[in-house]
């Protein structure tokens, strides 16, 4: 007689013992049945793909599979290249450039959060039609897309644009001769940087800052109104540190964002002119698409994507606890 | 006091929406000008009528003027009826602008571009972004309960890996989901014994791998954030009401169906808002795994139409409106509903 059974036999539930497992066992299976459907798309098009970006980047081939007629083994075609895909990428001047221009892009993050926070703070007043003026503003976010990057192309356009139309109107430039603005490698990247703002501005970063404002409770700012505090201490010491969850939510999904910016650049510059608009998803889709064979590479541009997304992320993390820490 | 602050909030805030609106505005302009008055100055879609005597006594007629002659007199095109001849004329052309919308910009956009119209543009968009917000909402609610409710061995460290995965941008999954779905038809086949898995399906596309309608939903109908989100709504379902469901008989699949999903609409609104939005509008996947115009979404119609009337700014623009007017519809008929889901769907760490 094993302990077990003589344990259940003497707290006198005989059968307990023998009933707990297969319990186990059902409720594992119940809950195996609930997850699998969203399970098995996950481990296939998640975590399979995860593991395998970094078994692309290491290796090179063109990936077909197969059953080889000789052995009937599967087999797929893929070599293993070590560091090669890294090495090139390191000496690639392309791979630098899209680098920067990527990082450079990101730099709306700052300054859309600001431009929304700054909007949200003027809807918390006491602002007539407070609704109207907030769908007018979410407007861009929800038109966003290819359709309104067509329009900003047309917008940029050097001989018929909006844009240097308003600048001739006002005088500043000749007209006809106003600047190539995406035809010009040192003002492309501006130009994409303050569509992305406007898109930007008032949309889900300004909801999000709005819906936090009215959750700050009145009675801080009327004690603080007590004791004198000006616009800007109220500001500095309630609104703010009141705001900061909502921030470093919006700060984290921005910069995700803001690391895959794309089809901006398809549709208006085709990563140029000189590849000045080059960002790091535009060269992997470059090496997956436009060049044979270098799906390898464009592994290994994915690495270094996912890398710099981790850090943003832990970034944005260490920044926050280090903020709720300070006293 | 009070006054003056609400005028000077009121003149940035007006201020910022003529920004936002004015791309809108300028873009819908353009897009009901005809070819000639396209780089016209002015938002209205307006024409010029030019017309002239041409002789003292003769009735005023349309003419369009080819140049000044030496003598200072025009040489004109005399644009009424059959008696299309030139003349020279002596007396002064009159001008008159007037609005002249050309609406029919609009069917000459849609169907434009000779192998896939905008008809069959949104019906893929809205085919594929419907299924693939059904199978988020599914899979995602299932996945959910069992993570908020269930018991069994192993929930909480799957639960961290799909927390995990929601900080992989889909860019890195990209390429492996790309290889994976290109080598399927022919595994498969190999598998089975036939060769059904790279036909191709009679409404377009493959039956499997890319350049199909499989590669356009199956991919993105499993959603890591979505689970999450359900989640933590299911959480704060009170128990109570489900063991009162569990001690009437119900199974666990009867009581996410009869007490936890009512009790849910808002969450399961919000994820299927967004979950929507963001099939229809996804550009870089389908780029990437389509081939056959026939299955081709809104998107990569717009990026073939401005390849192809880059030139022809009013149907460019009319294209852009096709675009951006279903959203922008949908959002301006239910913004309440927006707004609400985006503040639920923030769920902070």
């Amino acid at each position: 007689m094993s302990a077990l059974a003589r344990a259940s036999s003497a707290s006198g539930a005989p059968s307990s013992a023998r009933r707990a497992l297969p319990r186990g066992l059902a409720d594992l299976a119940r809950g195996l049945a609930f997850l699998a459907p969203n399970f098995l798309g996950f481990l296939l098009f998640t975590a399979v793909p995860v593991v395998a970006i970094f078994a692309v980047a290491f290796t090179r081939g063109d990936y077909t599979t197969g059953v080889d007629p000789e052995s009937g083994r599967f087999f797929i075609d893929a070599q293993w290249a070590g560091v090669h895909w890294f090495r090139v990428l390191w000496a690639d001047p392309r791979f630098w450039q899209s680098l920067w221009n990527t990082l450079f892009l990101m730099l709306s993050v700052p300054i859309q959060m600001a431009l929304a926070l700054g909007l949200a703070l003027l809807l918390n007043q006491r602002v007539p039609g407070r609704t109207a003026w907030r769908a007018l503003l979410f407007l861009p976010t929800v038109a966003a897309g290819l359709a309104l990057y067509m329009v900003w192309r047309q917008i940029y356009n050097q001989d018929h644009g909006l844009l240097n139309g308003f600048l001739a109107a006002l005088g500043i430039v000749a007209p006809g001769e106003g600047p190539d603005w995406l035809g010009d490698p040192a003002l492309a990247k501006p130009a994409l940087l303050v569509m992305l703002v406007w898109i930007a501005m008032g949309g889900t970063n300004m909801v999000l800052y709005l819906a936090a404002l009215q959750d700050v409770p009145r009675s801080l700012y009327e004690a603080a109104a007590i004791d004198g505090a000006g616009t800007w201490d109220r500001f500095r010491h309630i609104t703010w540190p009141a705001l900061r969850p909502t921030t470093f939510f919006i700060l984290t999904t921005n910069l995700i964002g803001g690391v895959q910016i794309f089809d901006q650049v398809l549709v208006m510059t085709g990563g140029g002119p000189e590849g000045a608009t080059t960002t790091l998803l535009y060269l992997i889709y470059q090496n997956v698409y436009e060049y044979e064979g270098k799906l390898g590479y464009a592994a290994a541009l994915s690495v270094v994507l996912f890398g710099l997304v981790l850090a943003a992320t832990f970034a944005t993390w260490l920044g926050n606890r280090g903020a709720r820490e300070a006293p | 006091m009070k006054a003056r602050t609400d005028r000077r909030v009121l003149a940035v805030l007006a201020l910022v929406a003529v920004t936002t609106a004015t791309p809108f505005v300028w873009a819908l302009s353009i897009s009901l000008k005809s070819e000639e008055s396209v780089f016209s100055p002015g938002l209205l879609p307006t024409s010029t009528r030019t017309t002239a005597h041409l002789s003292p006594q003769a009735e005023e007629v349309p003419v369009r003027v080819l140049r000044r002659l030496d003598d200072g007199r025009l040489r004109v095109k005399v644009l009424s009826g059959d008696s299309r001849r030139i003349v020279d004329i002596d007396g002064p052309v009159r001008e008159e602008r007037r609005l002249d919308p050309h609406f029919e910009n609009y069917p000459r956009a849609w169907t434009a571009y000779p192998f896939l119209s905008f008809g069959r543009a949104y019906l893929n968009s809205l085919v594929v972004a419907l299924l693939v917000t059904l199978g988020q909402v599914v899979t995602s609610a299932l996945a959910a309960y069992a993570f908020a409710r269930l018991r069994f061995w192993g929930r909480d460290v799957l639960f961290f890996a799909y927390l995990a995965t929601m900080m992989v941008p889909g860019a890195v999954t990209l390429i492996p989901t790309f290889v994976l779905l290109k080598n399927m038809p022919d595994a498969l086949n190999a598998l089975l014994g036939t060769d059904w898995f790279s036909r191709d399906l009679v409404v377009g596309g493959k039956v499997l791998g890319t350049d199909s309608y499989f590669a356009l939903i199956a991919p993105r109908c499993f959603s890591a954030y979505g689970t999450f989100m359900l989640r933590q709504f299911f959480l704060s379902v009170p128990r109570e009401l489900e063991e009162a469901a569990v001690l009437d008989g119900c199974g666990s699949l009867g009581v996410l169906r009869h007490v936890v999903l009512p009790l849910s609409r808002p969450a399961l609104a919000t994820l299927a808002i967004f979950t929507f939005m963001w099939a229809w509008g996804d550009f870089f996947w389908p780029l990437i795994v389509t081939r056959s115009d026939e299955i081709k979404t809104l998107p990569l119609l717009l990026q073939t139409f401005q390849g192809q009337y880059g030139a022809q700014w009013n149907l460019l623009m009319a294209a852009s409106v096709m675009g951006f007017l279903p959203m922008v519809g949908v959002f301006l008929l239910g913004q309440r509903q927006f707004i609400e889901g985006i503040k639920l769907g923030a769920v902070k760490g």
